[in-house]
């Protein structure tokens, strides 16, 4: 294993909205296309400081979200380099015929960043909770659907992003989370970030699981249990050879994601399983109900995103297998 | 506007409407109100005032349009075709399978059709994001905007008009196809914008209100928009859907209608009686 794991039992020292918004104006100090949208929430973004250093690039466009896809859009058709922020539902489900029309089937070069994904949506509760933006999103041809799991793979996502011509959802924790890497995982387009070795059963996770799914290895481990960790970020396009790598030395899956179990990350592969090669598979996620207010280790619980129910599915998982 | 160049628009304009409605006539289906209704602004745009290259598309300094009521494509593209961006055989293939003219404005299929557009008011937006973008480039060049009066019921438009008087894109000049039609009937009686030019003049807008089938009406309100400072422009054309064809003039039905070949020949005779 190549990648350098931080202790992802104790949380980043860098907000992932602020490993977002330094590489984005690293990016955009050495290429003038680069562009910023928000739709008041610039300063929950964390882009302050990007709109201080390039204020004639940095556009907010107020309480418009459907208005700020749509000016992206028509930004990029000029050449430019739009990301545009806001927090996940308002970008996948009041902009989505905007992400739809005027960014995804118009072929243009926007980067919509969704923040607060999930439970870490938190205080805001379940009016603000996404459990639906990748089963949106990934819905849209050609669109690129990535979530990183903390700032340093965040910094890579923003760089990747760039350098790719076409519209990319990002799902974007704001805050600190569990760190998972002590450097740059230095990602590749669609690949899987290794993150273990194993051979009993394979724990592919995206964002915030991915920490909890080294926690439930750790778990696994002490009962002589061997678990591979694959960070998925990529839930479109998927990394498939991973995938069946993964199927053919450990022959049980549990997908483990901050969102429904419906048309997620899970069913991304379970769509793999089903048409391409079987395995038993196992997701934890939300079990397709609506989000609710509190804290994100309550909300974790409450919603089983946890290392022990990964724990129980894994050995569920390798049960199916032996049966 | 001298004598000849007015002639000359009308007589382009007139082109346009004989080659939309033989386009639609084609499948015998189609936007044609719509189309009809847009016919002098495209016109005295294409015909006059925008900064194009037929033969280079995307030239960076060009004017663009943004037609946002998308369905009136079939115009645009007879306008497109006349100017020389294509052969004109190529309008026979509207919505046919395979086809680069579909029923809604495609920028990625249609050479010199800036953005893609069909979901209304998204137009808008990305028109905006055009204006800011050249402007940002430091271009001195024109968006221009075509909205319809139903399209205008989305909420979408009105954050558009907050927007672009609040970056006072005096680059951004925009028309409303008031024909007073949609696809259910009359807008001023389903969901009626009223005044539209006075609630652009409240969002921070220069607006005019014209006979949108007067050519040279629509020439003098942008040369009166391309006056303004600090301002984007909403020129409001009064229109009449479906103008110009006898089968279907003011008729609340011409949204999208069946064409027969007996129709197409009479209006377009009738057409090109005027011509002569």
């Amino acid at each position: 294993m190549t990648v350098k794991l931080a202790d992802y039992r104790i949380d980043d020292t860098t907000e992932m909205r602020a490993a977002y918004c330094e590489t984005l104006m690293d990016l955009a100090a050495e290429d003038s296309r680069i562009v910023e949208l928000d739709a008041d929430l610039r300063g929950a973004a964390g882009m302050n400081a990007f709109a201080e250093k390039f204020p004639d690039r940095a556009f907010n466009v107020g309480v418009q979200e459907a208005n700020m896809m749509g000016v992206a859009a028509g930004l990029s058709a000029t050449g430019y380099i739009p990301f545009a922020n806001t927090f996940a539902p308002f970008a996948t489900r009041r902009a989505c015929d905007q992400i739809f029309m005027s960014c995804a089937y118009a072929k243009q070069n926007v980067k919509v960043v969704g923040l607060d994904p999930g439970v870490t949506a938190a205080l805001n509760g379940g009016t603000h909770m996404p459990f639906e933006d990748i089963a949106i999103m990934r819905a849209f041809p050609e669109v690129t659907v990535v979530e990183p799991a903390d700032s340093m793979a965040t910094r890579d996502v923003i760089k990747l992003a760039k350098e790719n011509d076409g519209v990319w959802y990002i799902r974007l924790g704001r805050k600190t989370f569990p760190a998972v890497y002590q450097e740059s995982p230095k990602i590749e387009y669609g690949k899987v970030i290794t993150v273990r070795e194993g051979t009993d059963v394979t724990l592919i996770a995206s964002g915030i699981m991915v920490a909890e799914a080294l926690k439930a290895a750790d778990e696994l481990e002490k009962e002589n249990i061997s678990a591979r960790v694959l960070d998925s970020l990529f839930i479109k396009p998927l990394d498939e050879e991973a995938i069946s790598k993964a199927i053919d030395e450990t022959g049980a899956l549990v997908t483990c994601e901050n969102h429904n179990v419906i048309n997620g990350l899970g069913s991304a592969v379970a769509d793999f399983l089903a048409t391409e090669k079987y395995a038993p598979l196992e997701k934890v996620g939300v079990q397709d109900e609506f989000g609710e207010v509190g804290p994100v280790d309550y909300l974790k619980e409450r919603f089983d995103l946890t290392a022990d129910v990964i724990v129980q599915k894994a050995k569920k998982a390798i049960a199916r297998k032996n049966s | 506007m001298d004598e000849k160049l007015k002639t000359d628009l009308q007589r382009f304009a007139t082109q346009i409407r004989i080659e939309t409605i033989k386009e639609i006539g084609t499948l015998g289906v189609g936007h044609i109100g719509g189309s009809l209704s847009i016919v002098e602004a495209l016109a005295v745009l294409y015909g006059e005032v925008m900064h194009i290259d037929p033969e280079n598309p995307k030239m960076e300094e060009r004017d663009w349009l943004i037609c946002s009521k998308g369905h009136a494509g079939p115009a645009v593209y007879a306008a497109l075709a006349l100017k020389g961006y294509f052969p004109m055989e190529m309008l026979e293939t509207l919505n046919q399978p395979g086809t680069n003219l579909p029923s809604h404005c495609d920028m990625n299929r249609t050479p010199g059709v800036d953005m893609t557009t069909g979901s209304l008011g998204q137009g808008a937006s990305s028109a905006v994001g055009i204006a800011i973008g050249n402007r940002l480039k430091g271009l001195d060049n024109y968006t221009y905007l075509i909205v319809g009066d139903g399209e205008s019921q989305e909420g979408q438009v009105w954050e558009v008009a907050l927007y672009a008087g609040q970056k006072k894109l005096n680059n951004l000049i925009a028309f409303m196809d008031y024909n007073d039609m949609q696809i259910d009937g009359n807008v001023s009686d389903i969901n009626t914008l009223g005044d539209a030019g006075k609630k652009f003049e409240e969002f921070g807008w220069y607006s005019q209100t014209i006979d949108g089938h007067d050519v040279e009406a629509i020439y003098e309100a942008i040369q009166n928009a391309k006056a303004q400072s600090d301002k984007p422009s909403m020129i409001v054309l009064n229109t009449i859907k479906g103008k110009g064809a006898s089968f279907c003039e003011g008729l609340v039905s011409s949204h999208s209608m069946n064409v027969t070949e007996d129709q197409v020949k009479e209006a377009v005779e009738a057409l090109e009686a005027e011509l002569e």
